[in-house]
């Protein structure tokens, strides 16, 4: 705010009427004065208005039959969905019988060689430790399908991201057609991918995949086109003085240039994959995520641990290796080729050495069971912890002060508020924060929600993203400034958060439902484990970014630390706070929608519940509805700055 | 442009290719994890309570053992795993408590599901108090007098009504319709799944604190947690068509499996064990017991009840 007074004060006049805030306001308001007694003698009362509803559920429901009953006659199904169907499991099944002839012991040297190559010692040993770990939890043959499924998603997730970014980065047209449509996918959670494949191609891993690579293909696209555009221009006028087609130019000069950008693509794009494959267990995807699936439905809190540790080492293997891959290349030339024929031959000849030896499946002596010590330190916790301890009182007390001092009051109060004042509120808020594009988007999103029928879950789910927010900001806020002031705080932290932002959504179920059981409150507990990270990061590069200059002044002029972080530091860095809120509430949102696999209920429960059911319409319903709630959270919290530095 | 439609027509080719040109058929489609490496593999649709465990952990244990299949196990909810069994990505459903419009469908119509005879066991869906409330207050098991009672049932996440219980989303239930057309002071809470389920009903029974749940015979937490049914308007045949209107109670159904039609035909003998796969009450709750109490993995419960009951199974081996 500092800021803003003094633009003000430098521009001037002392009209009142100029500040930028207040016209936005102004003009909101005198367009509320005109729509709302229209809208409330229309339309009173404080829910959305059933007039302005149209019913989708039974035209979905129709769609739904229609498909179940003509899958195996219809053209349609025969000549284009049964092929892509069946491509997807003819890979998967090949890249899943190619690991497991390989054996345990072959792909264990495999990854450990190619991550020697591409990122030295200690990640090769720290990748084969993964896959033995693997193995000993006894959980490699779900790990191999996992991985088979990955490798076939992030192959296909990478050629469609790199067509598209291609066409983006070439073309301004399609770039001003793909970006909006890449932004926006880009904060929906992803579980509202889920319904409408499956509602093609039934439950299974088809459908699957297929949901995975439309999840992990935008970041692929998207730093595609960025890699291309960047590249560097006085580079590209060289290259073209002496006389080369557009196509060598695209591939010998901006191609070898945007060669970061790509790789960090390629990065992004496997760690959604694992994410959303993990996810994806929900419709029957196999595997790792399978096996947490099934032992959260029976609150098997050991079990879920022994898949879902898999899932965290693969996810931090793979994000570091293909990391690495990107940094490695940029200033050093590539390594001789020979080395590579070397460590291929290496890993082959321990492959069939393997093979010979027979082994091949992990040996079933070999593993180690950790559900049970586990279960039962869970028990103990839930015995000791769970209610009743003196003073702090358990988790489980906690979790129901918690619903009902924070998250009911918040719920009903949604609820009370008059339709036309919740929009109202959402453009006020848009607009101040961004523009008026913003706020529009914001706002018709909103209402699409109302029109779709689901006004009240909706507001449900979004007082729980509204409690998690606010926990996540001030925790995550406080960490940060103390990250940004201790060096040595920062460097405890940052593998703490390396680790925890790589772990797919799906993981943070399981400790919530130990440590609180089943309702809202868990879900709340999981979106703010999973948002923490991103927040303290930001926050913490916000504030370390301030100009030191000015800091510099201010303690020349006797500010106090709390002084100079409160009146220098915290204004400066504000767009990076913002930028943090953003991705808070985005983050938040994922998790609030899974959190209905643990009783979160609202629009994830409906989700769950169209899964389950079948009732492919009223899930669709709400996955339509989670896409417009995300859409509105992140117009209301998308500060103008984001905009212009990404058009940059 | 050019350059994107050669892709274009050159994916489209590898595509035919790869497929071979002609029709694919959605309905057969087997699961890319099965059968591999020669294996012959099975795969069963395991639902998310215990007592379908049970199921799926002795037919197991008597397919690899005995037989020597593979046998891999999916979760799936109750109704699209009919979709996944018409479609072959699951060979059997062990225990299904009644699904008559899908079995019209499948069944009936399309061909591609075959009934796969009694399970044995016969279930009974109903609503439950712990039987320690209802001795103090014999008249709760009346749902009449239920009303009376909301006050005491009050939860958190029930608001200002009274909590009815009920587990998972996927479970055959009509018990929003029930609280709605009976007219009842009650709110469904769903906790999401089973286990959450179970978990809340054995706090509250540690504390002896009343509930009302949606549950159901047999199950193996009334050994742990006695609880009383509470009577509601009989059970007509016909009177939970419209699930809107439902008013009465639900029925008592013989569980049933269900295979796939041409894993019925062609499955050889796993085909023929499963149909023939039939045990008791007691049989299902002692392996669920060991499942769930004693916390033994799936596959040593089935040992342990197959290693003692060798009457019973070889009966479905000849």
């Amino acid at each position: 705010m500092a800021t803003l007074t003094a633009s003000t004060q430098k521009t001037a006049p002392p009209g009142f009427l100029t500040h930028p805030a207040v016209r936005k306001l102004l003009a909101l308001a005198i367009a509320a004065a005109i729509l709302v007694p229209l809208a409330v003698t229309q339309w009173g009362g404080a829910t959305w208005p059933s007039a302005l509803t149209v019913d989708v559920s039974e035209p979905l429901g129709r769609a739904s039959d229609w498909i179940i009953d003509n899958r195996d006659s219809h053209p349609l199904f025969l000549y284009f969905f049964g092929h892509v169907s069946n491509v997807v499991v003819l890979a998967v099944r090949a890249v899943y019988l190619a690991l497991l002839a390989v054996g345990w012991a072959g792909v264990t040297a495999i990854g450990a060689l190619v991550a020697w190559r591409v990122a030295g010692v200690r990640l090769a040993l720290g990748t084969a430790v993964a896959f033995l770990a693997c193995g000993l939890l006894g959980m490699w043959v779900p790990t191999m399908q996992t991985l088979a499924l990955m490798v076939v998603a992030v192959l296909a997730s990478v050629v469609v991201g790199a067509l598209l970014g291609l066409a983006a980065g070439l073309s301004d047209r399609m770039d001003r057609v793909l970006r909006p449509v890449l932004d926006t996918m880009q904060v929906l959670p992803a579980f509202a991918y889920l319904l409408p494949v499956v509602l093609v191609f039934g439950i299974g891993v088809p459908a699957a995949v297929l949901a995975t690579v439309v999840y992990a293909a935008p970041p692929m696209a998207r730093l595609t086109s960025l890699g291309l555009r960047g590249a560097d221009k006085e580079v590209l006028e060289a290259v073209e003085s002496l006389g080369t087609t557009a196509r060598q130019r695209l591939l010998t000069a901006r191609v070898p240039l945007a060669r970061k950008e790509l790789l960090l693509g390629v990065n992004q794009t496997i760690m959604m994959a694992l994410s959303m494959a993990v996810i994806a267990s929900v419709i029957g995807a196999g595997g790792l995520g399978d096996r947490v699936y099934q032992a959260l439905a029976s609150v098997d809190v050991g079990a879920a641990l022994a898949a879902g540790i898999p899932i965290v080492l693969l996810a931090v293997v793979l994000d570091r290796v293909t990391g690495a891959a990107g940094e490695q290349h940029d200033g050093e030339p590539g390594r001789s080729p020979l080395t590579w024929l070397y460590a291929l031959g290496a890993a082959a000849a321990v492959a069939v050495a393997g093979r010979l030896a027979g082994f091949l499946d992990w040996p079933d002596g070999w593993e180690v069971n950790i559900a049970e010590p586990v279960n039962r330190a869970v028990d103990w916790m839930t015995a000791h912890l769970y209610s009743g301890v003196p003073v702090v009182g358990g988790t489980a007390d906690w979790a129901a002060h918690f619903t009902s001092w924070v998250l009911n009051p918040l719920r009903d109060g949604l609820q009370w508020l008059p339709w036309w004042s919740v929009l109202l509120a959402v453009a006020a808020l848009a607009w101040l924060i961004g523009t008026w594009r913003t706020a529009l988007t914001a706002v018709l999103a909103m209402a699409a929600i109302g029109v779709l029928g689901v006004w009240t879950p909706s507001l449900d789910t979004l007082s729980q993203v509204l409690a998690a927010v606010a926990v996540t900001l001030v925790i995550g806020f406080a960490t940060g400034i103390a990250a940004a002031r201790s060096d040595r705080f920062e460097r405890l932290l940052r593998p703490v958060l390396d680790v925890f932002q790589t772990m797919p959504q799906f993981v943070y179920l399981i400790p919530v439902v130990a440590l609180f059981g089943v309702g809202r409150a868990p879900a709340v507990a999981a979106a703010v484990v999973y948002a923490l990270p991103a927040v303290v990061r930001i926050t913490t590069q916000g504030l370390r970014q301030v100009d030191p200059a000015a800091l510099e002044s201010a303690r020349s002029l006797g500010a106090t630390s709390g002084q100079q972080l409160r009146q220098v530091q915290l204004p400066l860095a504000r767009p990076a706070l913002l930028l943090a809120v953003n991705q808070g509430v985005v983050l938040v949102l994922a998790v609030v929608i899974i959190g209905g696999l643990v009783g979160g209920g609202a629009l994830g429960y409906q989700v769950v519940f169209g899964l389950a059911q079948g009732d492919l319409a009223s899930g669709l319903v709400a996955g339509a509805a989670i896409v417009c709630l995300g859409l509105m959270l992140d117009r209301v919290t998308q500060p103008t700055a984001r905009r212009t530095r990404k058009g940059a | 442009m050019r350059v994107r439609t050669t892709a274009a027509v050159a994916s489209a080719a590898a595509l035919t290719l790869l497929t071979g040109c002609g029709a694919a058929d959605m309905t057969k489609q087997a699961s890319p994890f099965a059968n591999a490496r020669g294996a012959k593999t099975v795969t069963l649709s395991v639902q998310s309570w215990v007592g379908a465990q049970a199921n799926v952990a002795v037919a197991q244990y008597l397919l690899e053992h005995e037989l020597g299949y593979r046998v891999d196990t999916v979760q799936v909810d109750e109704v699209p795993a009919w979709d996944a069994l018409s479609q072959g990505r699951v060979d059997a459903i062990l225990e299904d408590w009644g699904h008559p419009e899908q079995e019209q469908r499948y069944v009936e119509d399309k061909g591609t599901i075959a009934a796969g005879g009694d399970l044995g066991v016969t279930g009974h869906i109903g609503w439950f108090v712990p039987t320690y409330f209802a001795k103090k207050h014999p008249d709760v098991t009346d749902w009449k007098n239920l009303d009376k009672y909301a006050d005491l049932l009050r939860t958190a996440e029930s608001g200002g009504k009274g909590q009815l219980l009920d587990g998972s989303p996927s479970y055959v239930t009509n018990d929003k319709a029930l609280v709605k057309n009976l007219d009842l002071d009650y709110q469904v809470v769903f906790a999401g799944s089973e286990a959450a389920q179970i978990t809340q009903i054995k706090q509250f029974a540690k504390e002896e604190k009343p509930f009302l749940s949606y549950w159901y015979t047999p199950q193996w937490l009334f050994e742990k947690v006695p609880m009383t049914e509470v009577k509601l308007p009989p059970y007509k045949e016909g009177c939970d068509a419209d699930p809107e209107k439902v008013d009465c109670a639900y029925p008592v159904t013989p569980l049933q499996k269900y295979l796939n039609a041409d894993f019925a035909k062609k499955g050889g003998r796993a085909a023929d064990l499963l149909k023939r796969f039939k045990w008791t009450t007691e049989d299902q709750n002692q392996v669920s017991l060991m499942i769930a109490e004693q916390k033994m993995r799936p596959e040593e419960a089935a040992k342990k009840w197959v290693d003692s009951h060798e009457s019973v199974w070889k009966a479905w081996l000849s």
